[in-house]
């Protein structure tokens, strides 16, 4: 306490501010003019922007073609099926939140947040009248209970419940595919019905979930030594990183169905799935060789030293601690490819960029002044910043955490 | 420390030459280890010390020559190399402990996956050996949360833990703080005393003096001396040796 004298601070709040613009702002005459101007400036474009946000009309585009935008042309009879598949994943949420806690929670939290907001404002929307029993906020707000439930259960069930949830997440994504698609007695839908949000989504989940798996294989080859498998792990990478992802989905659109019998018909938006997940696969190996190839020379020897053979000593040693050092880079490769996957308009298929792309120009919005492509972009670019700022999020918490007696 | 050895050899080595390219890393290697003996390998650094005693277990491959340990014949047979592999342990001069996981999993890991031992087995082990290296307090810790002479008794404990017939040290306490090496030898003294057959690189003379029941000297590839710390250290036949002494001591 002998030094507060000499660093005293004043205790005024408001002479801390003062201070600080005098000293940062207005230090010298040229330093206030260009601190006036930018303030003017930033006054200027925040206040049109505010203004035009608060006033415009055109939100009415967007919560006309709510439905549009999230799941595209899917049925209209149908949708409660994606609500299903929406219940199921809140329900898994929550409960793995419960289990885990920290992060987990966190993201339950932030996902029961969301769904909650998204359902007092959908009491506002209007009523396409199809589904009468399962409107918006009843399905909304009843998916925020779901992770809520889940969230009490899993800190209940804790321990016990962690393998079954592994396996229930494990097993979430083809029952979730079985559903959307239907067959096995409910109907099919077929995938050119799909768009929107829905095919944002089931093309980058898969895309993440089925490169990971490729990509960890292929940096695993490329460094295998067998000849054979590495040259094919090499030639594979460094063609596909050779080229752009457009011309992947249209190899995969156009080209692929010419080498095939005519019997054959590969459904498009498996095509797309496919080349974005061979695309990503062969970045992602690259970035798991670069882990692999940053941890020292001793942990491999120390491994096979103490008698553990390769495979154990890949699965238990090298793997693991390669994937932790690679964790921020792979998140990273993953929010691009999420927002890569738009790149699949171009080859016909409508995701989340594609549809507003219809809605702006519905006939409907014609004569509206300036027209709606903004609000409608808008919304867009806040629904792939909602995704893309949480995993950037999490990766840093996964990484924070981490850190924490790791060197 | 004579009196527990018996003339039983445990490492044969007949011969042993290696090549890096064009490097001559190890010529005409041959010695003998017999059952509980403590042989101290010492020499100036590039003499290929690390290099032999890492060809012991296989990793550095020798193009030549015959390495028997424990009667099986290192070839390139991985069964035998594994099977080497499970009879000795080794120390690293940079500890090489695994970082992701704690004290009591770095000691547990071999013994559950190579030795197929049950979990609860394998943690009363290592929690045996930990208190036997003085750290049991630290078992839920990560290898990060040590100091570097506890990573080093901590390396020492999960080789131990294979319960290996013979331990490899290579330059255990060169990577130590000078006050730390003695918490590390004091631990490889007492294993010394226990009967353990133990092959060490160090530069460590008074534990030489102390506990070692030979000592080789190489250079340049080659064993140039051995005798008994006695001999070695009074009576130094080579010039080299003595030249390598009068610098170190």
């Amino acid at each position: 306490m002998t030094t507060e004298s000499a660093h005293a601070r004043p205790t005024n709040p408001a002479m801390v501010i003062w201070d600080w613009l005098r000293q940062n702002l207005f230090n010298t005459w040229y330093n206030s003019i260009i601190s006036v101007l930018i303030v003017a400036l930033l006054f200027q474009l925040l206040s049109t922007f505010l203004g035009w946000l608060l006033t415009t009309q055109g939100w009415v585009a967007v919560l006309k073609n709510l439905r549009l935008l999230f799941v595209g042309r899917y049925p209209a009879d149908q949708v409660w099926r994606i609500e299903l598949v929406v219940a199921m994943i809140a329900l898994l949420v929550g409960l793995s939140g419960g289990v885990w806690k920290g992060i987990v929670r966190n993201l339950a939290t932030g996902f029961g947040l969301i769904l909650s907001v998204l359902g007092l404002l959908a009491f506002t929307f209007p009523n396409d009248g199809l589904n009468p029993f399962i409107t918006p906020p009843i399905f909304l707000l009843g998916s925020a209970a779901l992770v809520a439930l889940g969230v009490w259960g899993g800190s209940r069930l804790a321990e016990a419940a962690r393998i079954p949830l592994l396996i229930s997440w494990v097993l979430l994504y083809p029952i979730a595919i079985l559903i959307i698609r239907g067959g096995v007695g409910l109907p099919i839908v077929e995938t050119n019905l799909w768009g929107g949000l829905l095919l944002t989504m089931i093309l980058s989940s898969s895309g993440i979930i089925l490169s990971f798996p490729l990509g960890v294989l292929l940096a695993l080859g490329r460094r295998s030594n067998l000849p054979i498998i590495k040259g094919f792990c090499v030639a594979y990478i460094e063609l596909i990183r050779g080229v752009p992802l457009v011309t992947v989905l249209f190899m995969a659109q156009l080209m692929l169905p010419l080498f095939l019998p005519d019997q054959v018909r590969i459904d498009s938006v498996l095509r797309a799935m496919v080349a974005v997940t061979l695309f990503s696969a062969a970045y992602l190996a690259e970035n798991v060789r670069g882990g692999l190839q940053s941890l020292p020379r001793g942990q491999t020897e120390a491994a096979r030293a103490l008698g553990l053979n390769p495979v154990q000593t890949t699965l238990l040693i090298t793997l693991p601690q390669a994937l932790r050092a690679v964790i921020p880079v792979l998140v990273g490769q993953f929010i691009s490819l999420f927002k890569d996957t738009s790149l699949v308009v171009i080859v016909g298929l409508i995701d989340l960029l594609g549809i507003a792309r219809t809605i702006y120009s519905q006939a409907e919005w014609k004569d509206f002044t300036g027209g709606v492509w903004r609000e409608t972009l808008l919304v867009v670019a806040l629904i792939y910043w909602i995704f893309s700022f949480t995993m950037s999020r999490t990766s840093k918490k996964i990484e924070e955490k981490m850190s924490v007696g790791y060197r | 420390m004579a009196e527990h050895t018996n003339q039983e050899p445990i490492i044969i080595c007949e011969g042993v030459n290696k090549w890096y390219g064009e490097f001559h890393a190890l010529r005409d290697v041959t010695i003998r280890v017999r059952r509980g003996e403590v042989v101290v390998i010492c020499g100036p650094s590039g003499s290929g010390k690390s290099t032999f005693i890492r060809t012991i277990n296989r990793l550095e491959e020798h193009q030549r020559g015959t390495i028997i340990v424990d009667g099986i014949e290192m070839t390139n047979d991985i069964r035998n190399i594994d099977a080497i592999r499970r009879e000795t342990g080794m120390v690293f001069q940079q500890f090489n402990l695994f970082p992701h996981l704690t004290v009591m999993q770095n000691i547990t890991l071999a013994p559950i996956w190579v030795r197929k031992k049950t979990r609860k087995e394998s943690e009363a082990k290592a929690k045996e050996l930990l208190e036997r290296v003085g750290i049991v307090e630290q078992a839920q810790k990560f290898p990060g949360q040590l100091s570097g002479g506890q990573q080093q008794r901590v390396a020492i404990a999960r080789a131990l833990a294979m319960e290996p017939r013979i331990m490899l040290f290579d330059e255990p306490t060169s990577a130590l703080d000078p006050e730390m090496v003695k918490e590390v030898l004091d631990v490889m003294k007492e294993l010394a005393r226990g009967g353990m057959t133990m092959l060490c690189v160090t530069h460590e003379m008074g534990f030489a003096r102390e506990v070692a029941d030979r000592i080789v000297f190489m250079d340049r590839g080659q064993i140039m001396e051995e005798g008994t710390p006695e001999q070695i250290f009074t009576a130094p036949q080579h010039e080299r040796t003595k030249l390598f002494l009068s610098q170190i001591l």
